[in-house]
């Protein structure tokens, strides 16, 4: 009994360490100034001040930034679930000469530096007249995407019964139809995983949009609040309520999809 | 036919830029004149003639070499500790998921705050203790620490859980069998635990030292590099290198060396993963 006591003990303390941030950050946001320079630090704000969330709106260009982010994440996911999803069912359910050497050769490309393609890549975007235009950061997408979807994906597809597939060939099904209207309705678990961390990754990608727009109005919200902090140097409660509200779409996916997120992690780690 | 995607993805988003990359290290490039080629000279004058390489290099090394052990052992002692079967556990796992969910530049904002000298949660907690804390992103000794303790509140993520799945996979009659010869939960943990998790610790050792040889947004967004180039990393850098300052060569041949360092680094690990490494 003792020892099941300590273990919640345990448990509890660390999860008030893990908590505080946040809380820490909403408090920020909801006070006063001269609260927010005070010590010892007041959790509860006197009064709530809302103002504080009306200002983010004042300072930047809020809604342009979201619906950029939107646009671009929007985007990048379609590519990543169609492209990376046809890729996988070639690896997984299909039979060809040199598949297993390409593969590991998809694997190897998780291990290479972004910084060694980024400039090359910079160069023939910027030949093709793409900069500050959301192409250089969605196009990628749909020619397969990253490495790690489709490895996701096919690790998924391998376990879909390859008698059902065999069934549908003999139907007369081509490979198309059956990656489409089989594989896919069946791999909605793995597809809402690599849409969560597409997401997600997308969402918060800040190096992307930093070297290719550079013009406000195509600018994201992780460029505008990365922006704010170098003229706002001093207005915690405004910028904590900007990171709250750049923060809130990815909260709300992760509490009503948390068994993608976890699915989806468990499921890479185990098998190598 | 169907892997054509990747395959049109793969030269031109990967093979035809690390090639060019390559070339583009043997050239003086600034993007608007076309590349002049000067030999190894962009390689000579880095490892030569060119301190803040070397600090960037020595601050990236001091980050991973820290961080990476640090965060694998502490997740690993989270995933041992909500592995216990008792009620409530799943609201913990949660509850220590979350922060890892908080990244990039919303992450950076955060802890500049938490890290404020004067107001800061963390300083006036230390205060309220009798301690008077650092002066943390702008004192050049904690700006490291401090960027260490920031990435440490995402133990709980992705890695934790698949530790925990792997904890999840070892056979009962193990544990048993130390029972059996009179061991502790120690010898338990010497023997069983550690043995069965090692692939998985080690699977993530790779990952995790690539991840921190990447390190950038939280340097860009908080310290610009600084104070007196503590934090500047390699990747930020080379970021500067190539769009603030146009050297495309020079920053062309830092990422080569990367690349080159990265290879290294992970045989290493591979070779050295062969004395501790158990595929049960």
């Amino acid at each position: 009994m003792g020892k099941k006591l300590l273990l919640y003990i345990a448990l509890s303390l660390l999860a008030v360490i893990f908590v505080m941030p946040f809380l820490w950050m909403l408090s920020t946001s909801l006070k006063a100034d001269q609260q927010i320079f005070t010590m010892p630090p007041v959790w509860i704000p006197e009064t709530l001040v809302w103002s504080n969330y009306a200002r983010v709106f004042e300072v930047m260009p809020f809604f342009t930034y979201f619906y950029n982010s939107t646009v671009i994440t929007g985007l990048t996911i379609i590519g990543s679930l169609l492209s990376g999803s046809l890729v996988a069912y070639a690896f997984g359910c299909l039979e060809w000469r040199g598949r297993d050497t390409l593969f590991l050769l998809v694997l190897a490309t998780m291990m290479l530096p972004m910084q060694v393609t980024m400039i090359p890549v910079f160069v023939l975007f910027k030949d093709l007249g793409w900069l500050n235009t959301i192409k250089p950061l969605t196009v990628p997408a749909f020619f397969g995407g990253a490495a790690f979807n489709i490895f996701l994906l096919r690790q998924f597809f391998k376990t879909i019964p390859q008698s059902l597939i065999d069934a549908a060939r003999i139907d007369g099904c081509s490979e198309l139809r059956i990656w489409w209207s089989i594989v896919m309705p069946l791999a909605k678990p793995a597809l809402a995983t690599v849409a969560i961390m597409t997401f997600m990754f997308t969402w918060n990608d800040f190096l992307g949009p930093l070297i290719y727009l550079s013009e406000q109005s195509q600018a994201t919200l992780a460029l505008g609040l990365a922006s704010l902090v170098g003229q706002h140097q001093t207005d915690w409660s405004m910028l904590m309520a900007a990171s709250l509200l750049m923060m809130l779409p990815i909260m709300l996916l992760f509490f009503f999809f948390q068994r993608f997120f976890i699915q989806g992690f468990t499921m890479s780690g185990i098998k190598e | 036919m169907f892997v054509s995607p990747w395959i049109i993805g793969f030269l031109i988003f990967g093979l035809y830029p690390m090639v060019m990359s390559f070339y583009y290290s043997l050239t003086r490039y600034d993007v608007l004149r076309l590349p002049q080629y000067i030999g190894l000279q962009n390689y000579q004058n880095l490892l030569f003639n060119d301190p803040d390489f070397w600090i960037s290099i020595w601050n990236t090394m001091f980050y991973t070499g820290v961080r990476v052990p640090l965060a694998i052992i502490l997740s690993l002692l989270l995933a041992v500790l909500v592995n216990q079967a008792v009620r409530g556990v799943r609201f913990f796992r949660t509850v220590f998921f979350i922060p890892s969910i908080v990244t990039g530049v919303v992450l950076s904002v955060l802890w500049m705050w938490m890290f404020n000298p004067q107001y800061g949660l963390i300083n006036s907690s230390l205060a309220a203790l009798g301690i008077m804390g650092p002066l943390w992103l702008q004192s050049p000794d904690w700006s490291k620490p401090a960027m260490i303790i920031m990435s440490l509140w995402s133990v709980g993520g992705p890695r934790m859980l698949v530790f925990l799945a792997a904890l999840q996979n070892i056979p009962g009659q193990l544990y048993e069998a130390i029972e059996l010869d009179g061991g502790g939960w120690w010898a338990k943990f010497r023997h069983v635990t550690l043995p069965s998790l090692s692939p998985v610790i080690f699977l993530w050792g790779i990952l995790e030292v690539i991840g921190s040889f990447q390190v950038f947004v939280e340097a860009y967004v908080m310290t610009e590099g600084g104070p007196l180039n503590s934090t500047l990393f390699y990747n930020l850098y080379l970021y500067r290198r190539a769009f603030d300052d146009f050297e495309m060569g020079y920053a062309s041949a830092m990422a080569w060396i990367l690349l080159v360092l990265t290879l290294v680094v992970t045989i290493v690990q591979i070779r050295l993963s062969k004395k501790w490494v158990h595929y049960g």
